[in-house]
């Protein structure tokens, strides 16, 4: 599979979440994992680093889920490949940064991706749209099982997988969900929020994870310690959480129609109309409205078939692929008339919002 | 100040200071203005000092000792200033260093998770044979034929149980 072909087909974010689904859009777990006798990433000589990509690029390509895959040198990708990558979740920001010898493996699905050479000699990740955390860790689990049977991993009886940083020992698990949380951002409750998940010892970050903003009231909550506990409890600990963020959420729902709902209704109509005839939208600006439009959809003033298509706008309103749809590079100012330009004709078919049709009920 | 504090990310002189108690312990945190930046310190919405102190492991009572890695020659200055090691043979080397860690950051000290059994029983069949190979050569020096050939048989065994004929 080659990257051109990657970023032609829709990523597994923009698959079509049942409404079940409605508040978590994704659920992601990655593992990390290094070999025996080798120095991790940042502290290996060019030619170590080399090796190391060898010897697990030919045991990652092996692995069932990763037939016919992407398999390519960080090295090898242009700027605004690794752009898309990051935007879907595929590579992280520091992988996309680095140097000589690192490189990814892409399932040609895009729900399994391997870092090779990032932090860690190998960071597995699996993601799946919507909420499936029991899925996901089965799936990530035979994939981690099946590398084993060739790759000598570091590990201590005490302190679990090796990782570089102290903060990954023991299961080494990252496990996170990316929610929608639109009626706690309205009613202010997103603070209280994140203090109440910092005590029960998860995190919550932005869209793009560490330090990024959470525009369109989307945030990602994810597990901070990896050792002590094993992965079912952190999987369980975390399940109970989400749980009551989305309880939470659809509570907060219930107050905004009750206490007015023609404000609310206001925000949403405000939201569509800017959308279909909106010249100039940054891309804050626009994933805080289309969050609207996604909320709009939830309450049931639009179909439901129509949330895949706001979760699809929520990555083609990304500076990446925005200049990718439009084969060039853009400033700025430029991608903001853009980017208004590309939701103002997806909006001009895009059904008329019916706010008789919400009642609270239904939430 | 005379002796501008350092950032402790990079080496760019800090101007932004950040204190925290966490645990009970003092945690100082300082910074550049890049690096504040690029950690999303400005941000307060969206940053976590806690995940900042962790990630740093800027551990105040973390001396600059002496000790350096047999394995891959990291020290423990490196580890200040990288928040990382440099293998996981490092990990017995610094042992003093990571257990105290350990605690303020996860919810226990020892692991109770997934194990690799394929690549641990790997690694006892490696000892075996290793120490399989020493009797032969030691039998062999010493002139005790009969061990060697017991020896030689139980090491082709081995490698055989290991490794089946296709």
């Amino acid at each position: 599979m080659t990257i051109a072909s990657l970023i032609a087909t829709p990523s597994e974010l923009t698959d079509a979440a049942s409404s079940k689904t409605a508040i978590v859009l994704m659920t992601r777990i990655r593992l990390a994992r290094n070999l025996a006798g080798q120095p991790f990433p940042g502290w290996a000589k060019p030619a170590q680093r080399q090796k190391i990509a060898e010897i697990c690029a030919a045991a990652v390509a092996a692995a069932a889920p990763l037939k016919r895959s992407l398999n390519v040198a960080v090295a090898d990708l242009a700027e605004l490949e690794k752009q898309i990558l990051v935007e879907r979740h595929l590579i992280s920001r520091e992988l996309s940064g680095s140097k000589q010898g690192s490189c990814v493996v892409i399932s040609k699905d895009q729900t399994v991706s391997v870092m090779i050479n990032e932090e860690d000699h190998l960071r597995i990740q699996v993601m799946r749209a919507g909420f499936q955390l029991k899925k996901t860790w089965n799936v990530i689990t035979e994939l981690d099982s099946s590398l084993e049977a060739s790759l000598d991993y570091a590990f201590s009886p005490t302190l679990g997988y090796l990782t570089a940083c102290p903060t990954n020992l023991g299961t080494a698990m990252r496990a996170s969900a990316m929610m929608h949380l639109p009626a706690l951002v309205i009613s202010s409750q997103m603070e209280k929020v994140v203090r109440a998940v910092n005590q029960l010892g998860m995190v919550v970050r932005g869209l793009f994870g560490e330090g990024s903003d959470a525009s369109g009231s989307i945030f990602q909550i994810s597990n901070q310690t990896t050792l002590g506990e094993p992965e079912e409890a952190i999987l369980k600990r975390l399940n109970t959480v989400l749980q009551s963020i989305i309880e939470h959420e659809l509570n907060a729902r219930e107050k905004l129609l009750e206490a007015d709902a023609g404000k609310l209704f206001d925000k949403i109509g405000r939201a569509y109309g800017i959308l279909q005839n909106s010249h100039l939208l940054n891309s804050s600006e626009a994933m805080n409205l289309l969050s609207l439009i996604r909320l709009g959809i939830d309450l049931g003033a639009f179909p439901d078939a129509n949330r895949s298509t706001i979760d699809r706008l929520f990555i083609e309103a990304q500076p990446g692929h925005l200049q990718h749809a439009q084969k060039g590079e853009f400033d700025p100012a430029q991608r903001d008339v853009l980017r208004a330009g590309h939701l103002r004709s997806e909006f001009a078919n895009f059904v008329h919002p019916d706010f008789t049709l919400i009642n609270s009920e239904k939430i | 100040m005379a002796n501008p504090l350092k950032c402790d990310l990079c080496e760019k002189p800090a101007t932004v200071h950040l204190t925290q108690i966490v645990s009970n312990k003092v945690h100082k945190v300082d910074l550049c203005e890049a690096c504040a930046q690029a950690k999303g310190v400005t941000d307060p919405s969206g940053f976590s000092l806690s995940d900042l102190l962790l990630k740093a492991s800027l551990n105040p009572e973390i001396g600059t000792g002496g000790a350096r890695c047999e394995s891959c020659g990291f020290t423990q200055t490196d580890f200040k200033k990288h928040g990382r090691f440099g293998c996981p043979v490092c990990y017995e080397t610094f042992k003093g260093v990571v257990e105290p860690m350990l605690e303020g950051m996860h919810k226990g000290t020892t692991h109770t998770g997934k194990v690799p059994q394929a690549a641990i029983a790997r690694k006892s069949l490696y000892e075996r044979l290793n120490k399989l190979e020493l009797d032969l050569t030691d039998a062999i020096k010493t002139e005790r034929y009969e061990d060697a050939a017991r020896t030689r048989d139980e090491i082709s065994q081995v490698k055989q149980a290991h490794n089946p004929p296709r």
